[in-house]
């Protein structure tokens, strides 16, 4: 009973939440509603009983979305509104059905029940976090270590194309010093 | 409604307006004890030893008149404070505060209700509680972004900057303990330390719970951190359009994750609510969580301001390094 009154209410609001997003013109309230629609996604897992995914959820959305807003504050101003450059509303439309078209096609197998079946059936013995351990460490190793190389990949490309000057600090520069660089 | 059920009610509510009114009196502790550190009185007038102070900055607070900037975003700028507010005390859901104990049968009403120790005793709790307080930074940073001042844009990019810093730090120094006790439930964090003082995990783990101290701070915006309202630099920061009972949620919701981080440390390294001998637990949990509180403040007298990017550096450069090795140092030793 609870559970279903929950599960509408995040339902309704994640899904609002998120057409705010793609529909408003303004940076502020398109970035906040995907936070806030970010943070509910994790009550469905809480619903289902999935604590650790929930929080997992929680801390790894509310850490990204926080890096998009630092990159809203640098390129626009956030109080005012959009004009956003369209220039063909055609192509746009196009793209956008085939694109739902294809989501649609794809996610479709998971709505006929017959198609669903767990690879890796729940333990009831082990708490939330063992189970995704488990999963993670026997099942799906392979997988789990290639994206920790891509991440690791990512990161030290990240850090050699913003790494230049690290070594000096910006705040330690004297001014004279700084001036006689703009000078040159 | 069972006997569980009101149990949880009654502590939901002993929670919202107990903590509330610490964050109330926590400014006149606060006041008084940076006074007495630095040779001064604090405040006297208002009442004995100024007490009615509190009263009168309430009474200030909430008759002051409430002003929105013209340019700014209205919505997210009334939105922001209550960011704050909510999760600061949704993270107190999940905190274990005293022993479960049954209310005794002779009251009327909620006689024989049971107050569990928890509100929710979700087995992932410590996780939660630094999730939903991480969350509770998009107050200050819509906050400066909504107002439509430079200040407020400084203060919310310090924000960003200070989460992205510090959050790494946090989640690797409790990783420490976690994986020693092997729950993320803070209830058998209390429990593996129940055989006294030398049972305690930090002993076991010193630089686990220097570093969550420091990351704490940061989180909790404390003085050596405060970079996000630091007012010699940016007038107030994200707070500086701020006014009246806006400005006062902003507060409340500081020193309630004051008093989460001080339950947190007191419960994951210094022994939670057991008792030693013949003194109850309670009343040592609140001892300590009032010498975790008293260490803030204590470190606002003591020491200055950081610059964000030595904030960045000790981050990033100090404290995770460290962080990650004492992960390593400990599961070597958990394996020999």
């Amino acid at each position: 009973m609870f559970e279903q009154i929950a599960f509408y209410i995040f339902s309704v609001l994640t899904i609002g939440l998120f057409l705010v997003t793609v529909f408003s013109k303004n940076v502020l309230y398109a970035m906040t509603s995907l936070a806030s629609g970010m943070v509910l996604i994790a009550g469905f897992f809480f619903l289902v009983g999935a604590d650790f995914l929930g929080v997992v959820q929680l801390i790894v959305y509310v850490g990204a979305v926080m890096a998009l807003y630092a990159f809203g504050m640098m390129f626009f101003n956030v109080t005012k509104d959009l004009k956003e450059k369209t220039t063909s509303n055609i192509w746009v439309m196009i793209v956008g059905v085939s694109v739902a078209l294809l989501m649609t096609l794809m996610f479709g197998g998971v709505v006929n029940p017959e198609a669903i079946y767990a690879s890796l059936p729940i333990n009831s013995n082990m708490t939330n976090p063992q189970a995704v351990g488990m999963a993670l460490f026997t099942k799906y190793l392979v997988p789990f270590e290639v994206a920790a190389i891509m991440l690791l990949i990512a990161m030290i490309g990240g850090i050699i194309l913003a790494g230049k000057k690290m070594d000096t600090s910006l705040t330690n520069i004297e001014d004279e010093e700084l001036q006689r660089k703009d000078v040159k | 409604m069972d006997a569980l059920m009101i149990g949880t009610i009654i502590k939901i509510l002993i929670i919202l307006l107990i903590v509330s009114a610490i964050a109330g009196f926590g400014t006149y502790i606060e006041r008084k004890v940076l006074a007495f550190m630095q040779r001064r009185l604090g405040p006297m007038h208002v009442g004995p030893f100024g007490l009615l102070q509190i009263a009168a900055d309430g009474i200030k607070l909430f008759t002051k008149e409430d002003i929105i900037p013209q340019n700014a975003n209205k919505f997210i700028f009334s939105l922001a404070p209550t960011i704050t507010a909510a999760t600061a005390f949704i993270a107190m859901a999940a905190l274990p505060l005293f022993p479960t104990f049954t209310i005794p049968e002779a009251l009327p009403l909620i006689g024989g209700a049971i107050v569990p120790s928890v509100i929710a005793d979700i087995n992932i709790g410590i996780l939660f509680i630094l999730g939903t307080m991480a969350a509770g930074l998009y107050g200050p940073l819509l906050a400066g972004m909504a107002q439509s001042n430079k200040w407020g844009i400084l203060g919310s990019a310090r924000t960003a900057v200070q989460f992205l810093s510090y959050e790494v730090v946090t989640g690797l120094s409790v990783l420490a303990p976690i994986m020693l006790v092997g729950s993320l439930s803070l209830i058998d964090f209390n429990d593996a330390q129940i055989g006294g003082i030398g049972s305690w995990l930090i002993w076991q783990q010193p630089v686990a719970f220097i570093l969550f101290l420091i990351a704490g701070f940061a989180e909790t915006n404390r003085t050596p951190f405060d970079l996000l309202e630091h007012e010699a630099e940016i007038i107030s920061g994200y707070v500086t359009e701020y006014s009246g009972l806006r400005w006062g949620m902003f507060f409340i919701g500081e020193y309630t994750n004051m008093v989460t981080i001080s339950i947190i440390a007191a419960v994951v390294f210094c022994g939670g609510y057991n008792d030693i001998g013949f003194v109850s637990g309670w009343l040592l949990f609140i001892l300590k969580v009032v010498f975790f509180f008293f260490l803030m403040l204590w470190v606002r007298a003591a020491w200055p301001h950081v610059r964000p990017d030595q904030m960045m550096w000790l981050c990033w450069k100090v404290l995770m390094p460290l962080a990650v090795v004492n992960v390593v140092i400990t599961g070597i030793i958990i394996m020999l």
